[in-house]
């Protein structure tokens, strides 16, 4: 365990959430500054005392298709902030390096309260003809990580993270009915949500029988586009003392990348990025994940969450499917309730940030009619693929 | 031995040409460093970089090796023949009309881990595998070779 850590300078002093929908038609700006604003007020706070501004991927770098939210420049100047410092950017540990660049600038003094936020418009923006339009003319140019496998008709997350699901079941022997149990418990969970997106039941008849979309994912180990923004504010940690709920705590971050950072070129396929991040993150935290009491498991595909279940030790390397079977451990009242307000398969896909927000309700207590016991510490986790994050949240101070 | 520098030259059979099982495909952003690599089919011949020092092979092209740190790569013919390391069936037409095509990331036989993603042609989806023998065609478009991959036994 590494002393001293950074992220005990900070505190999540503030959480805020807009109206999250499907095709809500509202823009990437609106939607943040109702987030924002919410954060703020629930923090105690009022727009002057934000001195930092940081977002994931940031606008303009990848503002394609409702994927980037506003630019740092339309947040900050529609607030009209003076700021200390900011950031917006996509080269990070997973969406969660907005908050560890938060921290970090708390830690080194360049900021006092820092407004981070993530939005997506994703619903909207792929209107009716869904995540095809993405793809452009016949013979557009594929850039980035994408060139190598764009060529291939490889154009969407589920093609990208289908073939790790693929070598687990190879590898491990996983089913289709033990990886179906992260979709069936997060609706359950979704139905206990009123800001839930899908909450109608789901049974493993509906689950087995759904249309495949990347094999052996089918529609329901995808998660569901809607439009909505996150926000949350990171404080000097003294400060959680004078905010309104008295904030969570960062008790330690794992952001590291210990293999290739490719889709398609990481040694392991059955576990990826997830593996670096959740190693280092045991390595500083003085925590085991028998400790935790709530798991936000990053779940842009429902394999991601599979693979963080072991990557994060809860069960050993290969026995997901065994640990899933059955559905218990991961539900309400079980050993590591999972994604409690859906997750994004049933919650709405925030793009991890409805997984902090859900992790920060559970240790405040005011997740009502889903409620984890005694919350304490919760672990979070975003990204998976070839990047990824987590982070351990507690209710008392580290 | 894989991936030696004493690994002899490949007299790489030549791949067929084949045709396309996709109706929507992207092209390869422009790039000096792999260019060589959607040329190569041409022939009928895959090519990867590799590092004529020590003769590892370097995938993505970097022009740098990092197992020698040498910087004399080039490109070289490989035997084009591999495994499949995992992949997927498309089922989702993302372009209407599209029918089912598999994706897979094939392992080729010259260096454990040389990998890339690629297409299973010529190949029923339900008889596809982890471990299926395939070797290399390819798919000539959009003035790309695009390797693809097809088995080596018939299905």
């Amino acid at each position: 365990m590494a002393d001293n850590r950074f992220e005990h300078a900070s505190a999540l002093t503030g959480i805020g959430q807009s109206a999250v929908g499907r095709r809500l038609g509202r823009s990437s700006l609106d939607l943040t500054l109702e987030a924002c604003r919410s954060a703020i007020a629930d923090a105690g706070l009022r727009s002057a005392d934000i001195d930092g501004l940081s977002t994931y991927p940031g606008g303009d770098p990848i503002a394609t298709f409702g994927y980037g939210g506003p630019a740092v420049y339309d947040v900050q100047d529609a607030l009209r902030l003076n700021l200390q410092w900011y950031q917006g950017a996509a080269e990070l540990p997973g969406q969660l390096g907005a908050i560890v660049a938060a921290c970090m600038a708390i830690a080194t003094g360049m900021a006092r309260h820092v407004l981070v936020y993530r939005t997506v418009t994703e619903s909207t923006a792929q209107g009716q003809s869904g995540r095809g339009s993405v793809l452009g003319a016949d013979g557009a140019s594929a850039s980035g990580m994408g060139r190598w496998m764009a060529p291939f008709g490889a154009i969407s997350a589920a093609n990208w993270l289908a073939p790790v699901a693929t070598r687990h079941f190879f590898d491990y022997g996983t089913t289709r009915e033990q990886l179906g149990q992260i979709a069936l418990v997060q609706r359950r969970h979704a139905a206990l949500n009123p800001n839930a997106a899908l909450r109608t039941p789901l049974t493993l008849e509906d689950y087995l029988g759904a249309r495949m979309i990347s094999s052996p994912l089918c529609l329901f180990d995808c998660d569901i586009p809607v439009d909505g923004s996150t926000a949350v504010v990171v404080s000097q940690q003294e400060c959680a003392n004078d905010s309104r709920h008295g904030g969570v705590f960062f008790e330690a971050f794992g952001t590291a990348l210990r293999g290739r950072p490719s889709w398609d070129q990481y040694d392991d396929m059955a576990s990826m990025a997830s593996q670096g991040a959740a190693e280092q993150l045991w390595e500083r935290s003085a925590l085991r994940p028998a400790d935790v009491d709530v798991a936000q498991l990053y779940d842009g595909f429902s394999i991601l969450a599979l693979v963080w279940l072991e990557s994060l030790g809860f069960c050993g390397r290969g026995e997901a499917g065994p640990y899933l079977e059955g559905g218990q451990r991961i539900s309400l009242g079980g050993e590591l309730p999972l994604n409690t307000g859906g997750g994004q398969l049933s919650g709405g896909r925030l793009h991890g940030y409805g997984l902090i927000h859900e992790a920060v309700t559970q240790l405040r207590g005011q997740a009502t009619g889903r409620q984890v016991a005694d919350a304490e510490v919760a672990l979070v986790s975003n990204g998976g693929g070839p990047i990824a994050g987590a982070m351990t949240l507690t209710r008392e101070r580290p | 031995m894989r991936g030696s520098a004493d690994h002899s030259p490949v007299a790489g059979a030549a791949g067929p040409v084949v045709d396309d099982v996709l109706i929507h495909r992207m092209t390869p952003a422009v790039d000096p460093d792999c260019a060589f690599f959607w040329a190569s089919g041409a022939d009928g011949l895959l090519r990867m970089q590799r590092c004529r020092d020590c003769g590892y092979f370097v995938h993505p092209p970097a022009g740098f090796c990092p197992r020698c740190e040498g910087t004399r790569c080039e490109p070289r013919v490989v035997s084009g023949t591999g495994q499949v390391h995992t992949l997927t069936v498309n089922h989702q037409p993302w372009v209407p009309g599209q029918r089912p095509y598999i994706i897979a990331i094939v392992e080729l036989d010259e260096q454990q881990g040389l990998r890339l993603t690629t297409n299973l042609v010529n190949c029923p989806f339900d008889v596809a595998y982890v471990g299926m023998r395939v070797s290399v065609g390819f798919v000539h478009r959009h003035g790309s070779w695009y390797p693809v991959f097809m088995p080596i036994e018939a299905v």
